[in-house]
């Protein structure tokens, strides 16, 4: 695709965590059979007022202060007017000409390693529709209301991404903030976080942007992926084909890997915007303001940051255990066992820890090792009571049975042996019983070293320490 | 049991305290009166009569107990567009002659509480939108001075149960004039408070920015009473004003000496006509008379007000009766062959035709292209207007002027041209612009027909156009006249 350059801007719909919705009082909780969690504001009954929910204020005025925004003092929350049967007053209620949130902005990292600006436009906020259904009703159409009114900020990038790739990344920094904050729940599956994929092409080095599709409610990362490239491409082929984009709105069939279009601009709807009459405007002062600031935890970039200073971890690594707090936590916690191994800790939480919470398809918050529990291993570790290779058993045993490393270590006997003289032994034993290696050895057939480790560690049920093994070992090899 | 029917509201509270009648005769009297003159009148949609009689029983028993509150047994009217759970709501329209509501408006529920007896709902204009009570889906209402001519709108069936003593009091609405223009044209009482004074929740929205709840009664001192009881900050309004209610019934005895008036000098046009002007202006003597002091006052941009006030309703309305899409409640059409189809004919069959006019009007105004050339700019006349009438309440505590420019029209008369219909609020709009209190009070006769004297207070005055109005009536009987038939 030499010699052209995709645009992309996403605007992303966050959920946010409210427990109840943004102008009513019904629960938001998912799941739930259809239509019990809409009373009769959801349900846009004659005569009802909506009433702003303050937690939803909070919430957005966090997310600006994280991005380093401007909270507006003054923001308007103003009608969008459209039919449809899963809207139930006929317009939805949602921030225009006055957003909560403006001009913000987050860093991503590109492939090369460098750090790039995705420009924020603004956020607002916004209530959801509720949703149509299709499937299992035969001949009729099904209205499920509980989502109706369910509290949104809409995040609006800058086009500012050039690749796929980028807006992934950026996506997926975004999603990490908001669950920093602890604003959203990032639930991709269930809707609590989705986007809509604005993509155009041009040749390269020219200004002018070229004319734009929306791709609609992109709800995974790999979605966003699949149907960025997918419309770069498609439009590419059509420039140079000699045709021309059609600005439109689009949906991606995750089936079939495609976008396909779903109304043009011509039939787009005027949503004749105007201020909503029966709400306030927000008004905020420096005071709220500063209270919100001071609930913010630290942020992913700062704690990446220090991860890296603090604990002498390369930049990846930092981010790897930074990208959700919970990790960063657990690791933080098990790391304080080891203060002079932080780099240890790092391994472990990355490596085995990991690796075994994948295994069960667990969540953090349901690991079977505690961070002090895998501190208490790793300091065993350090100790030198046992290698990292019996530590791997133990951790295993940790898991499965819920014991304590000590506990295991001290039942199994797992003690590493770091005593010489029962190491020499050992390698006393192996030399005579092997004369043949012995010799061949001592021929200097190398490679042999290796065969004397590992009869020596199974003499010793793999309980020699192994560094001092190695050092007695090559010592007693010489003769 | 002598006239209750003749007594004032609050006369008629004061004779249940005192058991010289119980509420179950008041409801039983003056349900018959509804039944008699609803033939003529046609000022009901719903007469609740069983549960009229229950609720009144169930007051003679809390004024035997001692626990009633300030209008316990008093019964009582509420226009068609305050929800009532359980009573159909139908803000006169067929869209919603199938609604019942689910539950009660906090107005609906406030009066309840302070005892009131609901008799009934009142006809209306269809969705409010209308002067002359001819756009209702259940037909015209009558005047009870004349029945060839209209009682005005939208609140005409409160107006004319009031004014032909059907009830002693009911709740009314106003957007731009719908308490007031009909409270002249029927000669009672019809007070507007300040908006965010009264609560909007379960009062079926025509224009947010702009309606009102308020009273239709036979006299000041009445509707002191009922606001007193139905105003107040109320969480499920987002619009309603935190501040406390005052006394309005111990406040209607402020001295009125010293009071300047400001004479609204736009409101005596050449539209206004000749006898109605000269009551307005003997009225305005009775005040001289009184101790008020007159001076002429000024708002240039208020003759703005009507096609101001014609860009933002319709444009708030076209967006507030979206949700009569025959999805969820009200009409819907017959076998629907589709989505679009749904729509259009259950809204086609459902508004009539001055609703359509409304809501076409609104999404024309703030249609792309077209929002900042008329929304845009009305909403800054709005805030002209407003800022006018601040700079007149520097100078002077109440304005004063006619309520309409005519008294009331034949049936008929007016519904060819909306314009002229239009021109009826020209005085009215301008307090709900600027979302200011006003009451109008009856001033006298012109050939047979009452006029109405128009006070505007500022921001939160209610307590002080309500004495105004009351000193007023102290001095005279315009307000004790019932018309021929129903006294």
């Amino acid at each position: 695709m030499s010699g052209w350059e995709s645009v992309i801007g996403l605007e992303i719909h966050a959920q946010l965590a409210t427990r109840s919705k943004i102008f009513s009082g019904s629960a938001t909780t998912y799941g739930a059979p259809p239509n019990v969690q809409a009373n009769l504001v959801d349900l846009g009954y004659p005569g009802v007022l909506p009433v702003l929910n303050a937690a939803a204020v909070r919430m957005a005025v966090k997310l600006g202060l994280a991005i380093g925004a401007q909270i507006a003092p003054a923001s308007v929350f103003a009608r969008k007017n459209y039919f449809y049967p899963d809207l139930p007053k006929g317009y939805q209620i949602s921030q225009y000409e006055l957003p909560i949130v403006a001009h913000g902005g987050l860093d991503i990292v590109l492939e090369d390693g460098t750090a790039k600006r995705i420009g924020i436009t603004r956020a607002h906020l916004e209530e959801d529709a509720g949703k149509s259904l299709h499937e299992g009703l035969p001949g009729v159409s099904g209205i499920d209301l509980n989502r109706a009114g369910t509290p949104l900020v809409e995040i609006v990038s800058e086009p500012d991404m050039r690749s796929a790739k980028e807006a992934v990344a950026y996506m997926k920094k975004v999603h990490t903030l908001v669950r920093y904050l602890e604003i959203c729940d990032g639930n991709m599956q269930e809707g609590s976080f989705r986007c809509d994929a604005n993509v155009s092409v041009r040749k390269a080095g020219a200004r002018e942007l070229g004319t734009r599709t929306e791709t609609k409610n992109l709800n995974s990362f790999r979605f966003v992926e699949r149907a960025i490239n997918y419309e770069i491409e498609r439009q590419i082929e059509l420039l140079a084909s000699g045709g021309k984009v059609v600005q439109e709105t689009r949906l991606y069939d995750p089936d079939k890997g495609e976008t396909r279009s779903m109304r043009s601009k011509e039939e787009a709807n005027d949503y004749r915007y105007f201020p909503d009459p029966d709400l306030l405007p927000i008004k905020l002062d420096a005071q709220f303001i500063e209270a919100v600031r001071a609930t913010l935890p630290e942020l992913p970039d700062p704690k990446a940051a220090r991860f890296a200073a603090q604990y002498g971890l390369s930049a990846y690594d930092a981010g790897v255990l930074t990208a959700s707090r919970e990790l960063a936590d657990y690791y933080e916690a098990a790391a304080r066992a080891v203060p002079k191994e932080p780099k240890l800790a790092a391994n472990w939480v990355m490596g085995e820890f990991a690796a075994r919470l994948n295994r069960d398809g667990l969540e953090l918050a349901a690991a079977r090792v505690p961070a002090a529990g895998l501190g208490a291993l790793l300091l065993r570790i350090a100790d030198r009571t046992i290698s990292g290779n019996i530590a791997k058993e133990v951790f295993e045993v940790m898991w499965t049975e819920g014991a304590g490393a000590d506990q295991v270590i001290e039942a199994r006997g797992l003690q590493q042996i770091t005593d010489s003289a029962t190491i020499e032994r050992a390698i006393d034993e192996v030399m005579a019983k092997n004369p043949g290696q012995l010799a061949d050895y001592r021929a200097g057939k190398d490679k042999l070293f290796g065969f004397f480790v590992g009869q020596v560690m199974k003499t010793t049920g793999g309980k020699a320490n192994p560094a001092q093994l190695n050092e007695l070992l090559r010592r007693k090899l010489k003769g | 049991m002598g006239a209750p029917h003749l007594k004032t509201l609050s006369e008629l509270a004061a004779g249940l305290r005192a058991r010289e009648f119980s509420s179950v005769e008041l409801a039983r009297m003056f349900l018959e009166r509804i039944e008699r003159a609803q033939g003529t009148l046609n000022a009901f949609i719903s007469v609740t009569r069983a549960q009229a009689l229950t609720d009144a029983a169930l007051a003679d028993r809390a004024l035997a107990a001692g626990t009633g509150g300030a209008l316990t047994g008093v019964p009582i009217a509420h226009k068609d567009l305050f929800c009532t759970r359980g009573v159909r709501t139908t803000c006169g329209s067929r869209m919603l002659d199938n609604f019942v509501a689910p539950y009660d408006a906090t107005v609906v529920a406030n009066l309840r509480r302070a005892g009131a007896v609901m008799l009934g709902k009142t006809n209306m204009d269809e969705f409010a939108m209308g002067s002359s009570n001819e756009t209702s889906y259940y037909g015209p209402v009558r005047n009870p001075w004349n029945p060839a001519l209209v009682p005005g709108g939208s609140s005409g069936g409160s107006a004319a149960a009031v004014a032909a003593r059907l009830v002693p009091g009911a709740t009314a609405t106003d957007t731009g004039g719908s308490i007031r223009q009909p409270a002249a044209l029927t000669g009672i009482t019809g007070l507007k408070p300040t908006y965010g004074r009264v609560s909007r929740y379960g009062m079926v929205a025509f224009a947010s920015s702009l309606d009102q709840g308020g009273v239709l009664a036979a006299s000041a001192a009445d509707a002191a009473l009922m606001l007193r009881e139905m105003a107040g900050f109320d969480p499920n309004d987002s619009t309603s004003v935190d501040t406390p209610v005052p006394d309005y019934v111990a406040e209607l005895a402020q001295p009125l000496n010293g009071l300047r008036i400001g004479v609204l000098k736009e409101f005596f046009d050449t539209g206004l006509d000749r006898d109605n002007e000269q009551r307005v202006r003997e009225a305005l003597e009775v005040y001289t008379g009184l101790g008020a002091e007159l001076r002429e006052v000024s708002l240039p941009n208020l003759p703005l007000s009507v096609p101001a006030y014609y860009v933002v309703a319709p444009a708030e309305c076209s967006s507030n009766l979206a949700r009569y899409d025959g999805v969820r409640f009200g009409h819907r059409c017959e076998q629907p062959r589709d989505l679009q189809d749904l729509y259009r004919r259950s809204r086609g069959e459902g508004f009539g035709a001055e609703v359509k006019r409304r809501i076409m009007t609104g999404t024309y105004v703030l249609s792309a292209g077209y929002y900042d050339a008329y929304y845009l700019k009305a909403q800054r006349v709005r805030q002209l207007i407003a800022a006018d009438f601040a700079r007149a309440f520097e100078s002077v505590d109440v304005l004063m002027g006619p309520t309409t420019p005519t008294p009331a029209f034949a049936l008929g008369a007016k519904t060819a041209d909306p314009i002229t219909m239009y021109l009826n609020d020209i005085y009215t709009i301008g307090a709900n612009l600027a979302g200011l209190p006003a009451v109008s009070i009856p001033c006298g006769f012109v050939a047979a027909l009452p006029v109405g004297l128009q006070i505007v207070g500022p921001h939160f005055g209610e307590a002080r156009i309500l004495a105004a109005a009351h000193a007023f009536q102290r001095a005279t009987d315009w307000h004790l006249r019932v018309p021929e038939g129903y006294a």
